[in-house]
C-alpha cells in the first residue's frame, strides 16, 4: 500500500481506477436519483419537499468526510512530509467547500417551505457555515503562500486547528435545542427513518462518496501533474538561460 | 539577572508601547468603531442599550485583530525570530509570553476603555460591569487564537487580510459566550456564572493549545 504513496506509482494507479470509480458514481447516482424522484414515498407532512433530503443529507455527510480526509492528509504532511499528502490535502479543499455549499443551499431551500425561513442562526446551521468559512480560508492560504512545501505545512496546521469544529457540527443538535432535527440515521438504537426512505438515502450517500473519491483522485492527479509541469517549465527556462549565456560567451570569443 | 522570559516580556511590552503606539491606536480604533455604529443603526438609546454589549464585543474583536499581524512578522523581518527559534527556551513558552505581552499592551487598554465607551452606548451600571468582566476574561482568548493565524501568515507580505479570514471563524465561540455573559447580567432569568465560566474555559483552553499550534507553524515556516 505504501508503494502507491509514491507519485510515480500513484499516477498509473489513478489511471486504472478512474474509469471504475467514475462508472460506479454514475450508476449509483443514476439509481439513487431515480429512487429519489419515483420510488421513495412523499412524506405525510412535508409532501414532495422531503426529496431534498436525498441531496442535502449526503452532501452534509460528505462535507465532514472530506474535512476528515483533509485532516488525515495534513497528518501525512506534518508527520511523514509526504508530497502526495500535500497534493491530496490541496485537492480536497475546493471539493469540500463545494459539498458544504450544496449542503447549505439545499438546506436553505428546504427550510423555506418547512420552517418558513431561508436561514436561522441555530447551532447546526452556524457550525456548518463556519466549516464553509474554514474551507474558504484554507483555499485562500493555499493561494497566498507561493512555495508549495511551505503552503502545505501551513495549511496542514490550519486544517488540524479547524478539526475542533467537526465534533461541534456532529453534536450541535444534541447539545443545543435547535430547530434542525437531531440525527436519525447514525444514532444509538438504530435508524428511526423508514426503510423505504433509508434505502434511497443510503444509495445516494454511496453515490456521493464515490463522486468525492473520483473527484479527489482526479484533483490529486492534476495537482501532481501541475507541479511536474511547473518544475519542467523552470528547468526549461533555466537551460534556456544557460544556452543564452553560452551563446554570449561564444559571441565574446568570436 | 532577569530570566529570559521576563526579558522577552519587557522587550515586547516596550516595543509595543514605543513603536506605532499599538495600545493607544487600538483604543482609538475601538472608539471609532463604537462611534460609527450609532450612525449606522440610528441613535435610539433603548436599541443601543440592548445591543451595546454586542457592539463592544465586535469592536474589541476587530481592534484585537488590528495589531496581530505584526506579532511575529516584525521579528521575522529583522531576524530576531530565528534567534528565538534557536534559543534554549522552548518556542511554545516564547509564543505564550509574546501573546501575554501583546494582550497587556493592546487587549488590556481595550478592557479599561470599555466601561467609558459603554456609557456612550447607554449601558447602565450592572451591564457595564458585566461587559467589562466578559471582555477581561475573553480578550486573551482572542489574542491566543489570533497568534495561531499570525504565526501561519508571518512570512507573507500582505498577511493581514488572510489572518482575519483564518482567525475570525475560530473566534465564534468566544464571541457567543462573551456576549451572552454580558447579556446575562440584565436578565434575571439567566445565570451569569454559566456563560462566564465557559468563557474562562475557552480562554484557558486557547492559552493551553494555541502556543503549540503557533510554535509548530513558526518552526515549519522557518525551514
Amino acid at each position: 500500500m505504501w508503494k502507491y504513496a509514491n507519485p510515480t506509482y500513484f499516477l498509473p494507479l489513478v489511471a486504472r481506477l478512474l474509469p471504475w470509480t467514475a462508472g460506479l458514481t454514475a450508476a449509483l447516482l443514476g439509481v439513487g436519483l431515480y429512487m429519489t424522484f419515483f420510488i421513495a414515498p412523499a412524506d405525510y407532512q412535508q409532501g414532495d419537499t422531503v426529496r431534498i433530503m436525498y441531496i442535502h443529507v449526503p452532501a452534509a455527510w460528505l462535507s465532514v468526510f472530506c474535512y476528515m480526509t483533509m485532516a488525515a492528509s495534513a497528518l501525512g504532511t506534518l508527520v511523514w512530509r509526504h508530497p502526495l499528502a500535500d497534493a491530496a490535502q490541496k485537492a480536497a479543499a475546493p471539493i469540500g467547500a463545494g459539498f458544504t455549499f450544496i449542503c447549505l443551499v439545499t438546506g436553505s431551500l428546504w427550510g423555506k417551505p418547512m420552517w418558513g425561513t431561508w436561514w436561522v442562526w441555530d447551532a447546526r446551521l452556524t457550525s456548518v457555515l463556519v466549516l464553509f468559512l474554514i474551507y474558504l480560508g484554507l483555499i485562500a492560504l493555499w493561494q497566498t503562500i507561493e512555495e508549495p512545501g511551505r503552503a502545505a505545512r501551513a495549511a496542514a496546521i490550519m486544517t488540524l486547528i479547524g478539526v475542533v469544529n467537526i465534533p461541534i457540527i456532529k453534536f450541535s443538535v444534541d447539545w443545543w435545542n435547535t430547530l434542525h432535527q437531531p440525527a436519525s440515521v447514525f444514532r444509538m438504537g438504530g435508524p428511526t427513518i423508514h426503510p423505504t426512505m433509508l434505502w434511497p438515502l443510503m444509495i445516494m450517500a454511496l453515490g456521493f462518496t464515490m463522486l468525492f473519491i473520483t473527484l479527489h483522485l482526479m484533483a490529486t492527479r492534476n495537482e501532481i501533474l501541475r507541479r511536474r509541469l511547473h518544475r519542467l517549465t523552470l528547468l526549461a527556462a533555466g537551460s534556456g538561460e544557460a544556452d543564452m549565456a553560452g551563446r554570449r560567451l561564444v559571441d565574446q570569443e568570436a | 539577572m532577569r530570566g529570559p522570559l521576563t526579558a522577552l516580556f519587557l522587550r515586547e511590552w516596550r516595543l509595543a508601547r514605543r513603536i506605532g503606539g499599538g495600545g493607544a491606536m487600538g483604543v482609538v480604533f475601538f472608539l471609532i468603531l463604537v462611534t460609527i455604529t450609532p450612525f449606522a443603526i440610528g441613535p435610539d438609546l433603548n436599541l443601543l442599550g440592548r445591543i451595546g454589549p454586542a457592539i463592544l464585543w465586535i469592536a474589541a474583536l476587530l481592534a484585537t485583530l488590528l495589531g496581530l499581524d505584526r506579532l511575529f512578522q516584525a521579528d521575522h523581518e529583522d531576524g530576531s525570530l530565528d534567534l528565538l527559534r534557536m534559543a534554549e527556551t522552548p518556542l511554545e513558552l516564547i509564543v505564550l509570553v509574546k501573546c501575554l505581552a501583546h494582550w497587556a499592551a493592546t487587549g488590556l487598554p481595550l478592557v479599561i476603555a470599555a466601561p467609558f465607551f459603554g456609557v456612550m452606548l447607554a449601558l447602565d451600571g450592572e451591564a457595564l460591569a458585566g461587559v467589562t468582566a466578559s471582555l477581561l476574561v475573553g480578550t486573551p482568548a482572542l489574542t491566543f487564537l489570533g497568534a495561531m493565524g499570525a504565526a501561519l501568515t508571518a512570512t507573507l507580505r500582505r498577511g493581514g487580510l488572510l489572518l482575519s479570514i483564518l482567525v475570525l471563524p475560530m473566534t465564534v465561540p468566544v464571541l457567543i459566550f462573551g456576549v451572552s455573559t454580558a447579556g446575562a447580567v440584565n436578565d434575571a432569568s439567566l445565570s451569569f456564572s454559566t456563560p462566564f465560566l465557559v468563557l474562562c474555559a475557552l480562554t484557558l483552553m486557547s492559552a493551553a493549545g494555541a502556543p503549540f499550534a503557533a510554535a509548530a507553524a513558526l518552526r515549519s515556516l522557518g525551514e
